[in-house]
Order: C-alpha cells, then structure tokens, then sequence
C-alpha cells in the first residue's frame, strides 16, 4: 500500500477517510441500477432477431407512440397549469400553503392502482370530469385521453415541485429591478423569472414525461386500450405464461427497445438541460 | 422632490412607523440606520416593491403611493448588484432602455463610456467584479433616465479601495445628471462623505434629520448620539449659566462648559473623542474645558488610536500625535476640548 500511494497518498486517503466510505456504500446502488437494466440488455443481446421483431412490429411501434405522445401531451398539461402554481406557491405565503402543497404531492404517496381507480370514478360515463368533456367528444374510458389524465395524475408532482424549487431560487430582487426599470408583472416574468428558473422547469419536464411513460397501473385502470407500451410489455409477460421465464422472454425485447428509446431521449434532454444551464 | 407623509408598513419582522419625510429635488439624502431598522424595507416602498399599510408618497407633486413601480420612473440599485445573471452587460444596460418607446441606442454606448465598463459589454455578471458588477448596476439604473435614484447598502459589500472609487462614482452620476439620490446605509462615513442631508433611522422610525454636521455633532438623544460614534456620553446637572456658557456638573464630579441656553436641570452632554484634544502640559489654550486624567487604555486603530481616560472620556488622536506625546498606560495627560464641541441635551 505505502509502496503504491506514497506517504502523501495514504495521508489523503486518509483525510477523505468519510468520502470514500460513502461512495462505496454509494455504489451499491448504483450498481443495483446497472445490473439490473445492464442484465436485461445482455441477455437480450443473445436473441437480437427477437429485438429486430419487436422493432418492426406495428403493434409494438404503436405502443409505443402511444406512450410517448400521452406522455407529452400529460407533460403539457401540467406545464400549462403547473408552472403559474409552482410560482404562486414560490412567491406567496399563505395560510393553508402546507397544505396545497401536500395535495400536490399526493399523488406521489397514492397506490397508482388506488389513482386509477379514483381516476376511473372521475372519468367514467357518468363521472364528474367526463360529462363536460362529453359534449366535445372527448371520451377517457379506454381511449388516448385516459392513457393522459392518468399519467398527468401520476407524474404532475414532478414538475411542480421542481419548478417551485427553481422559481425560488431565483431571487425577488431581480424582479424588483425588472420593475423599477419599466418592465411590467408579465414581461418580468417572462424575460427575467422563467428564463432563471427554466433548466429546474425543464428537467422537472423530462421527470414528468419520464414517468408518465413508465406508469401501468394507472392506465391499466382506465384505459387499457389503446395499447401503450407499458401495458403491453404488462399484457406480453402474463401471456407467456406468468412470471415465469417464458414471460420474460415475450415481453423482454419491447422492454428493451422502450428503455432504449427513453434512454436516449432522457439523455439528449439533460445534454440540452446542462447546455442551457451554461 | 419626495414627499413621505405618515408612512406606515409591518412587512414580517420589520416595520415603518409614521415616517415623514421631505427629500428635494437633486438632493443627496442618506438614510443611515443600523441592521433591522427598516431602511431597506423604507426604500422599497419608497420604489413600490411593497405598499404602504397606510401614508402617502408623493414624487413631482405627484401622489405615486397606489402606482406600481414600472410607472414610478425610479433607479433601484440593491447591495448585491442583481444583475441578470443570463444577460451580459450590454443586454443588462438595455434592459430598460428596450422598454421605452423611443428607445436611444446611443445612450447605451455613452453610458457605458462615462463608466469605463465598454470593454466589458459582452461579460456576464458572474465574471466580472463586485467593483464593475455595481458599475454595470448604475449604468443599468441610469439608463433609464430617471428622477430618483434609491441607493440600498449599495458599496456594503465592496473592498475599501473601490468603495472610495465607487463613491466619488455615485458623487458624478448625481454631478452629471441632477438624478435625487437616496442612499441606505449603516455606514458613518459612507453618509458624511456623500450626504447633503442625513435622517437616521432606528426602529422603523425616522429620529433626526439634519446635516451631516448636525446629525454627527449635534444628535437628538442618546440612541443617535451612540449610534454616529459621539463615544462621550456623560450625564450631568447643568450649575449655571453665564453669556450662553453652561456650566455643567458631570457624574464623575468634573464641571463641563458647553455652549448651551439651558440654567438648570438634568441633562446629557455629548461630545466626540476627536474634538478632543490630549498634551502632556496644561498650556494656555483659549478653550474652556480643561482637565487632566489618567490614561486608562491605549487601542491602536491604525491611523488613529483611541484613549481611555480614568475621567471617562475617551479621545481619539493620530498615531503621528501619539507617537510625538510619548503616551502610556498610567500616564497623566490634559484633555482639552472647546465649549462649541460639547452637545448638550435636556432628558
């Protein structure tokens, strides 16, 4: 050891003596990660014709598709609704404030299949929120719509509380300034406060879109139909029989093209996330 | 000219209470206060950050209490720059040159120009100084042509040298352009050197305003008097009082002469330890107050240094005149001072 490292080695090893023990109980977890996707991926390698089918099958692009264009469409939503929120909530204080919120992040500690059958209560045939959108022509029950209020269900949180926290750390000063120099509340906001708070905004997005894609229980409650990608890989394990290593085997290749596809996404979206960050 | 009538605001934990002042057109007017006064919170109303609980502003004759503070047409410089931290300087400065309706370009350039931060046009804030941030803030602030300047803490977090630097700035941007400055701070010197007019602020109150004669030489009470550096503080009994001359019996038995019209009763007589002049022999100066005392303590302040007198008194002196004097702990000395330098204040 004192061969290897040198006095002055073994003295910072010793100094960071803390560090180094973190980062190895750290890396369980990582590892954990790892090995389990990685696995999947090696095994998947032995069978690449199995991946190739998957990829060029109709059934499974549709999925797919579905999932992702719920998922954007669920991330808009809550864009749209839950960046004015997460400011409020950055700049007042209120009575009650704790509360709001805690209910945002209900979400997060509900059972998903509990969400979806409260979601499946709200927008069924005669739920509350389905009879207004009736009159449009909008349907949830095993339709595109379903598949989005239950992903914007699921993953609303993520993009609220990220947007709360960069909307806070941009400081009430600068708007201050904004002001004194003639800007107006709005172009404040928009010329000063979002673009401050947009990289937290933005990846508090991808989170949300991320998870709107994973969720199964959710959709699996109320919109099984149209197939999204979740639901079935879901649908492909149980029917190779359950749990068993033919299930594997059918919903594997699916698996891996979805992850491989968010994957990638999730990682271009952190590139730019960083880039805008300078 | 600003005019503050009966202002009132409990924002968390602090408060305005009653705060009436008058500010003249081109005047600079220093508000000096300790942390916690409420000065900050003052000159944000002041800028329409927050609204008044109840009382009026007024600016130009007029009332502006209800306006919010994009119509105000006043320059807000904060401590800590707030720049924009995602704009460079040059899109900092045009900030609100951008928002007029005739937008002058060339004033950018000239601005940027007479504060010698051209070179620095494509910089963002996160690389440049704390010295050429505070520039850039100015620039910015001026920019927009406006009739008041507020002026929070704004050299607080600078070194010493561009401190000084930065002041004779501030001294030329009102010079240039005829801009009311109100300047916060807890700074003495800072106010001395900049003020017309000083108020000082304690508890969400306005005590004096004067000039800054007034406020370092003839302070109200005893808070100020404490509070802008009179380290003198005795109280006394006033004996008599001959041609305008009061004698004054202090606590430790010595007898003051002040330039006062009071013939009797309690008082506190101020006096700042500058105005205080130490020799080794009585002499024969034409000044009334003349007393000797042991020297009790010796604190080297740098260029100057302060001495502790078994009188109570304390005296601040040169080193240049300590070192000539020769002084000493336990070395007896005369304190003399000029019945005109001692306040003296009924309680």
């Amino acid at each position: 050891m004192k061969i290897l490292l040198g006095r002055s080695g073994i003295a910072k090893l010793k100094r960071e003596r803390i560090f180094i023990l973190f980062l190895l109980l750290g890396l369980f977890l990582i590892a954990f990660i790892c090995i389990t996707l990685g696995n999947m991926f090696y095994k998947q390698a032995e069978d690449i014709s199995g991946l190739i089918d998957a990829a060029t099958d109709p059934v499974v692009l549709m999925a797919i598709w579905i999932s992702m264009s719920a998922a954007i469409c669920s991330t808009l939503i809550a864009f749209f609704f839950g960046v004015p929120l997460a400011y409020f909530l950055a700049r007042k204080d209120f009575v009650g404030k704790s509360i709001i919120e805690s209910i945002v992040d209900v979400p997060l500690v509900v059972p998903h299949i509990v969400a979806g059958i409260a979601l499946y209560g709200v927008f069924m045939r005669y739920g509350v929120f389905n009879a207004p959108f009736e009159k449009l022509g909008i349907t949830f029950v095993d339709a595109f719509p379903g598949i989005v209020v239950a992903m914007l269900f699921v993953s609303l949180p993520f993009l609220v509380d990220a947007a709360r926290e960069g909307f806070k750390e941009v400081d009430p000063r600068l708007e201050n300034v904004a002001r004194s120099l003639g800007a107006s509340q709005w172009r404040t906001f928009i010329k000063i406060t979002f673009p401050l708070a947009a990289s937290s905004i933005f990846s508090g997005a991808t989170l949300c879109w991320a998870r709107g894609i994973s969720e199964f229980a959710a959709v699996m409650i109320i919109a099984p139909f149209p197939r999204s990608a979740s639901i079935l890989i879901g649908d492909r394990f149980t029917s190779y029989g359950l749990a068993g290593l033919p299930g594997i085997a059918g919903a594997r290749p699916i698996s891996v093209l979805l992850i491989s596809i968010c994957l990638v996404i999730f990682v271009v979206l952190r590139v730019i996330g960083k880039r805008k960050r300078g | 000219m600003i005019r503050i009538k009966d202002l009132s605001k409990d924002w968390k934990e602090f408060t305005l209470k009653n705060i009436n002042i008058e500010i003249k057109k081109g005047e600079y007017f220093v508000i000096l206060g300790p942390t916690g006064a409420g000065k900050t919170l003052l000159l944000e109303t002041i800028a329409g950050f927050y609204f008044p609980d109840s009382g009026e502003i007024s600016i130009e004759g007029h009332d502006v209490t209800d306006l919010p503070p994009e119509r105000r047409r006043i320059g807000f410089i904060y401590q800590d720059y707030s720049l924009f931290p995602h704009l460079n300087v040059e899109q900092n400065i045009e900030f609100g040159l951008k928002l007029k309706k005739t937008p002058d370009t060339k004033r950018l350039n000239e601005l940027m120009d007479w504060l010698k931060i051209s070179h620095l046009a494509h910089r963002y804030p996160a690389t440049l100084s704390g010295g050429e941030q505070q520039k850039v803030a100015i620039a910015r602030a001026i920019a927009i042509e406006p009739t008041i300047l507020l002026l929070d803490e704004p050299l607080s977090a600078l070194d010493l040298r561009t401190r000084d630097y930065l002041r004779e700035e501030l001294k030329r941007v009102r010079a240039e352009f005829g801009i009311t400055m109100v300047h916060v701070t807890h700074d003495q010197t800072e106010a001395m050197v900049l003020a017309d007019r000083i108020a000082v602020m304690m508890n969400g109150q306005i005590q004096q305003v004067g000039t800054p004669y007034e406020i370092f030489n003839k302070p109200l009470n005893e808070e100020i008097a404490d509070f802008v550096g009179v380290e003198n503080i005795l109280h006394g009994v006033v004996q008599d009082n001959e041609n305008g001359i009061a004698k004054i019996e202090v606590d430790t038995g010595a007898n003051i002469f002040a330039v006062s019209d009071y013939h009797a009763g309690e008082v506190r007589v101020f006096l700042r330890p500058e105005d205080i002049i130490l020799s080794v022999s009585r002499g024969d100066s034409s000044a009334k107050n003349v007393m000797s005392g042991r020297i009790t303590e010796l604190q080297d302040m740098g260029p100057v240094t302060r001495v502790k007198l078994d009188t109570l008194l304390v005296a601040l002196i040169t080193k240049q005149s300590r070192e000539s004097l020769e002084l000493r702990i336990g070395m007896v000395v005369y304190t003399t001072f000029k019945a005109t330098s001692v306040h003296v204040v009924r309680i």
